[in-house]
């Protein structure tokens, strides 16, 4: 995974409540089995009018400007635990997003792609987007600010674990073999104590 | 020890390490007992694992089953292999499966159906456990007394290899349900009317626990119903306690303990629920009696209202003005109409929050007699072939059938549109599913949330209606 310290980029403006990850990927392309190149399925019903013609839409602005955060409301990532959702955005060069709340398997999933998901109050998120309508963000994971040209500075926090994995881009399965495989076979010994029912391998070669 | 709740007896069986990698002390890494797969979010897990070199550790802690974009036709196995994108993708998980020595429900097998309806029907799912499954829904189990929830595709590859997951453990939120059903209202019902009365995320970040008469008094299946749609609150964990009810449905199930460990596992299922005494960060007291079926009538889950009720008019505040008048736009509705007016084009009675027997009967008991309305195209899709066998014993499907449904074979099928089984530009649908986003069952699809008995009644009288209305058909909800 690629680490993330610190963005400077311009952003995209997502100025609505609860969008989802239906709307951010429509179930339809979950039917591609590949993870890469999905960019141009991101906001895909926003972006285009059945016909395929391009509507006049904040995504496509954002493309041609070079986005590489997402400023939106509420609720961002709500929904269906689709990966492709953030596999789309990471695609189309979005590396961090902001908003007051996010779908918790949304931002569980940004950690996995080194996507930067950083929750701050409604009114910091309306004052951010005020600030990135004029210019790009500097997002600084090293320091934890936000900062702009026009001198902002906004301070923001991400769990300590959230942090030490998007610096380091760790390869989260891999770290988990490496330092807790000991652990896993102790914890399942003393499990198998308790509920020797969740033990009986043969009971799940069924036809 | 101090007394706990559920959720943190759940947490703290499944520590493997606190506090790992330089997390704060509500993070750890937790144990995951069980994992359902389907076609749909895994065949990215198995590549991560063929690309690392990694091997699925404890198969027997896996189970994958074909749902989110097979066929619901009758002619599903003898259709053409023509390859299909939902072909290619049902072959690759096969062919995963095979390769890496996953248990495997094929689509001709007798067990087969939507993930949430076999895990329980199975007994795979039992209390105590955790369980993961690269789906939003999975929230559905929590009604055993398991600690279930949704995860991504890397999540998956990590599970699959390790069958541990870093988690944080979440606030706890209880919501006491008082009161009784009137006859039918649902458990899909009360689903609904919680979302519209505390807002669609109001649960996000924590561990909904649903307590109370109303869940003690409830069968497995509206059990299942409420937990499902805890995520469309926001949260991803729902929960109910286990108890005597919990314990004779899963008597028996092939998966389940069996013989004399039934009895020690049923012990120690009556030890998880939470403790007198025990405290919640929240408590949400909900009170059902006088409560009416319940219909959507916008694009996210918070737009219930009672079916008899108008559409809400435009609210003062001006972004919350624009929300409400571009959903009203996308749905073709207007402030202040009445949904009992609404005409509907198709309804789907199925998915894993619906399409258990149960659902099935209360929609029967609704269709009996009756013809589907003119221009309406409706369609029942059994959560599983058990739920289609258990519909086909007691009669149901010629119910459905000489009402005019279509009786389909089982799959996700319209709640989330991956199949042929799709809602066309402008077609209002009467849903008995669990997502009313923009597109959800196809582009431009106008869909309208509602239990089983709603959708029939939608279905034979060609608009939105009150089931209540209807004579002495109606059987009293799960």
């Amino acid at each position: 995974m690629k680490p993330f310290t610190c963005l400077t980029a311009n952003v995209l403006l997502l100025d609505e409540d609860n969008i989802d990850t239906d709307v951010i990927f429509p179930a339809r392309y979950l039917l591609l089995m590949q993870r890469e190149g999905l960019g141009q399925y991101f906001c895909a019903d926003r972006r285009r009018d059945p016909a395929g013609n391009l509507l006049p839409n904040p995504v496509d602005t954002a493309r041609v400007a070079g986005a590489g955060i997402i400023i939106a409301g509420r609720g961002f990532g709500c929904g269906s635990s689709r990966e492709q959702a953030v596999w789309s955005i990471a695609d189309f060069g979005i590396t961090c997003v902001i908003a007051p709340s996010f779908g918790e398997i949304f931002s569980a999933n940004c950690l996995r792609n080194g996507v930067l998901a950083i929750t701050l109050p409604d009114e910091t998120v309306r004052i951010l987007a005020m600030h990135a309508r004029s210019g790009p963000l500097t997002v600084d994971l090293t320091q934890g600010v936000i900062t702009c040209e026009a001198g902002l500075v906004q301070p923001f926090s991400v769990p300590q674990g959230t942090r030490e994995r998007l610096l380091n881009g760790w390869d989260e399965t891999g770290l988990i073999q490496k330092r807790w495989s000991g652990a896993i076979e102790e914890f399942e010994a003393s499990q198998r104590e308790v509920q020797p029912w969740l033990y009986e391998d043969q009971r799940h070669e069924r036809s | 020890m101090p007394p706990r709740t559920l959720y943190r007896k759940l947490w703290d069986n499944h520590v493997i390490a606190a506090a790992p990698d330089g997390d704060d002390d509500r993070s750890a890494l937790i144990h995951v007992d069980r994992h359902l797969l389907h076609e749909c979010s895994t065949h990215q897990s198995f590549e991560a694992l063929r690309r690392n070199g990694r091997n699925v550790r404890r198969r027997e802690t896996h189970l994958a089953v074909p749902d989110h974009a097979v066929s619901t036709g009758a002619d599903r196995l003898t259709q053409s292999e023509a390859a299909s994108p939902a072909q290619l993708q049902l072959a690759a998980l096969r062919s995963n499966v095979a390769e890496f020595g996953v248990p495997y429900i094929p689509l001709e097998d007798a067990h087969q159906g939507i993930v949430h309806v076999i895990g329980p029907e199975l007994g795979f799912t039992l209390p105590g456990i955790t369980l993961a499954c690269g789906d939003s829904h999975t929230s559905t189990h929590g009604a055993f007394g398991a600690l279930a929830f949704g995860i991504g595709a890397s999540d998956c590859e990590t599970v699959l290899a390790t069958n541990a997951i870093v988690q944080r453990r979440a606030d706890t939120l209880c919501i006491e349900l008082t009161g009784m059903l009137q006859d039918g209202v649902t458990a899909k019902d009360i689903a609904l009317a919680l979302i519209a009365t505390f807002g669609a995320g109001f649960a996000t970040g924590r561990a909904l626990e649903y307590t109370g008469p109303v869940i003690r008094a409830m069968d497995m299946a509206g059990r299942m119903t409420l937990c499902n749609m805890a995520i469309e609150a926001g949260a991803r964990i729902g929960l109910v306690a286990p108890d005597e009810t919990t314990i004779a449905y899963l008597r028996d199930r092939p998966l389940a303990p069996d013989g004399g460990q039934f009895e020690r596992a049923a012990d120690y299922w009556r030890s998880l629920p939470s403790d007198p005494g025990a405290t919640y960060d929240r408590v949400i007291a909900f009170d059902i009696d006088g409560l009416a079926p319940q219909v959507t009538w916008g694009t996210n889950p918070q737009c219930g209202i009672a079916v008899d009720a108008r559409i809400p008019g435009m609210p003062v505040d001006v972004d919350a003005a624009h929300e409400h008048g571009r959903m009203l736009d996308y749905m073709n509705l207007e402030a202040g109409g009445a949904l009992t007016d609404t005409t509907v084009d198709v309804v789907f009675i199925g998915s894993c929050t619906n399409g258990r027997i149960e659902d099935l009967r209360a929609a029967a008991n609704v269709a009996r007699g009756r013809k589907v309305a003119d221009r309406v195209r409706a369609m029942v899709v059994p959560g599983s072939m058990a739920v289609r066998r258990q519909a086909e014993e007691e009669g149901l499907d010629t119910v459905f059938t000489n009402a005019g449904f279509d009786w389909r074979m089982p799959g996700c099928s319209m709640c989330v549109a991956m199949n042929e089984d799709r809602l066309k530009p402008g077609e209002r649908c009467a849903s008995t599913s669990n997502r009313n986003f923009e597109g959800r069952q196809g582009r431009g699809g106008q869909t309208h949330l509602m239990s089983p008995g709603m959708a029939a009644a939608a279905a034979v009288t060609g608009h939105i209606t009150d089931l209540r209305i209807l004579p002495a058909l109606v059987e009293k909800g799960t």
